[in-house]
Order: C-alpha cells, then structure tokens, then sequence
C-alpha cells in the first residue's frame, strides 16, 4: 500500500472517521461499562467489525447468552449484509486474497462509501477500495479502545447509554422511510414483532417475527414488485411496457 | 459473568457468523449470471421490515411497559418515546448520523438518570 493511494483514500473516508471514532466509543464505553476492558474491546473490533452487531453482543455477553442464541441474533442484525454483496460483486472481481478482508470489513458505512465514490484516474480502483476498508477498519478499532480505557477512568454514570443502538436503528429506518417509494416493508416488519412480543414474550420473540416477515415478503411479492415497477416508470416518466 | 473461555467461544461465534452473512454473497453468486430474482426481491425488500423489527426488538421493555401498565410504567416508556421523537426530528432536521444518535443518546441518559428516575 503506497502514500498515493492512502492520501486518495482518507479524504473519503473522513465522515466515517468521525462516525466510527464516535460510535466505536460508546461501544467501549458499554463494553468497560458490563465488567471487560480494553483488550476486550480492541479484539472484539479487530474480529467481528459491526457496528450494530456489536452492541448487540454486549448486550449477549451481559445476559451470558448461550451460542446459539449468539449465533441466531447475529445472524438476524447481520441479515442485512446479505444484500450489500450482491451490488458489490463486479466491483471486488479481480483483487485476490485482499477479497476476503473486502468481504469480511464489508459494514453498513463501507459499503456505503464503495458502492457510491470512483477511484481518481491516477490511482488502481482495487487498491483504493482496499485501502478504504482498511482505514475504516482502524478508526472503528481505535474508537473501541478510546472508550474502554475512558470508561474505565471518567467516574461517568453509563445508564441510559444503550439507547445509542436503538437512535442508530431510528437513523437507518427514517433514511430508509425517505429513500424507498413503498413503506408496507416497514411496517409489516414493526406490526409482526410487536404481535410476536405480545403473542411469544420479550426472550424469544425474534425469529417468529422474523419467519412472519419473511412468509408475508414472499405472499405480497406480486402486490410489492408491481408498485415498484409502478414508482419506477413514473420516475422515469415512460409509459409502462 | 462468562468466564474467558466462554467469552473467547462468544466473539468467535459473533465473528463467524458476521463474516458468513458478509462473505455469502459473493460464495453463492460471483459467478456470470445474475442471482435469481427472488433473492433480489427479498433484498430489496428485507432490510427495512428487520430494522424495524430490531427497533421493536430494542423498545421491548418501554413496550411491554406501554401494554401492561400503561400509567405506573410511564417512567420505562416516557423516556423512550421523548428520546426517539428527538431522533426523528433531529434527523430529518439536519440529517446528520452523529447528532441524532448522540444528541438523542445524551437526552435519554439525562431523562432517565435525572428526571425519571425509579
């Protein structure tokens, strides 16, 4: 990894510097803030790298959840990245062994950055993609630890701090509220789990929820396409075909 | 608290899994050839309905407390419905990730360490 291509790389990367210094603090805060330090929070960041995710495992590792709760909650707040890859697939064609570390930094603010910045001409696309995820990667780590070692010294009463995942869920749901034409997903997702958490209870309301969700996508898959093929031609102003 | 055995086996599940949900993808279809269009239709549509859900999934307590007693438990509900209004509105306000998770976090932590308190 030369000069040129990191100082091309880290003016994008500045908003996700901020970001990730800030959110990967409060991590550490919570982390330090549930009985595990520094070390804790730098190994966590350095091997799992998810943002959502590892609030959420906070929260696991606080109620000793055992690994298959671990796994199956992971893989829920995870779901999501399914979908990043499949926009990515040309992009990461060609890069080698480095397409493994591409796949596994692929978070929310990465993919977000790769799929929509171009490389300067003078710069090889892959390197700058590689030397962004790395970035990215770092400042999360860095993040992590600054707010385990503060935690650990500012006499600060966390209570409350948690709230910051679910203000990070809010923030994704209104961008996604104001980017997409049709909202039955949304609230389909919101009715089906608070009937779960009525119907099933707070421990194990997720994945009957979640098959809710999933069972009710595919039954109004024809209602749902059409609407977007609708909301398309008229963005487009064509008559439909 | 777990032991650091048990800690270790609990990152490495959490790691394991975030990989395979980053890496699946490209294992299924980096190949010539679209993915089928089920699959694009689910991932379109999915990503909005889990966050809402994960969002249900975070309020469960304040919910839970918002069904049974509606008017003893307003002190778990209130804070949370104060806070999120803040977020929504600070959000579509300046769009700005940082100051509405910060900004709405702060206001949650100073509600219930300072004015609903149990």
């Amino acid at each position: 990894m030369n000069r040129k291509v990191l100082s091309a790389a880290f003016p994008v990367t500045v908003p996700v510097l901020m970001g990730y210094l800030a959110i990967g603090m409060a991590f550490g805060f919570m982390l330090q803030g549930i009985g595990y330090d520094a070390i804790w929070a730098f190994f966590m960041s350095l091997t799992i790298y998810a943002g959502s995710g590892q609030y959420l495992g906070v929260d696991l590792l606080a109620t000793c959840a055992t690994l298959g709760t671990i796994a199956v909650m992971t893989l829920l707040i995870n779901f999501r990245h399914l979908v990043y890859g499949l926009s990515l697939l040309e992009k990461f064609r060609g890069m080698g062994l480095r397409k493994v570390y591409m796949m596994f930094s692929l978070t929310d603010e990465t993919y977000a950055l790769l799929s929509s910045v171009e490389a300067p001409p003078d710069v090889e696309p892959r390197d700058f993609y590689f030397a962004i995820a790395l970035l990215n990667h770092f400042y999360w780590i860095a993040g992590s630890v600054i707010g385990a070692v503060a935690g650990a010294i500012l006499p600060i009463d966390t209570k409350g701090i948690d709230f910051a995942m679910t203000a990070l869920f809010i923030v994704i749901a209104v961008e996604q509220w104001t980017s997409y034409s049709d909202h039955l997903p949304a609230i389909l997702g919101a009715v089906f789990t608070l009937v779960s958490l009525t119907l099933v209870g707070a421990d194990n309301m997720l994945l009957p929820a979640l098959c809710a969700i999933v069972l009710a996508l595919l039954f109004l898959r024809k209602h749902l396409e059409q609407k977007e093929n609708h909301a398309h031609t008229e963005e487009k102003g064509e008559p439909p075909c | 608290m777990l032991s650091t055995t048990e800690t270790l086996a609990a990152i490495a599940v959490m790691a394991v899994v975030t990989f395979l949900t980053r890496a699946l993808p490209f294992l299924l279809f980096d190949r010539k050839g679209n993915p089928p269009r089920l699959v694009l239709y689910l991932g379109r549509v999915l990503p909005p309905a889990i966050i809402a859900m994960l969002i249900v999934y975070c309020l469960k307590d304040s919910l839970l407390a918002l069904e049974l007693h509606p008017l003893q438990g307003y002190e778990t509900w209130l804070p949370a419905l104060i806070s999120i209004t803040v977020a929504i509105i600070l959000h579509l306000w300046k769009r700005n990730t940082l100051l509405s998770i910060f900004g709405s976090t702060i206001l949650y932590m100073f509600l219930v360490q300072a004015v609903f308190v149990v």
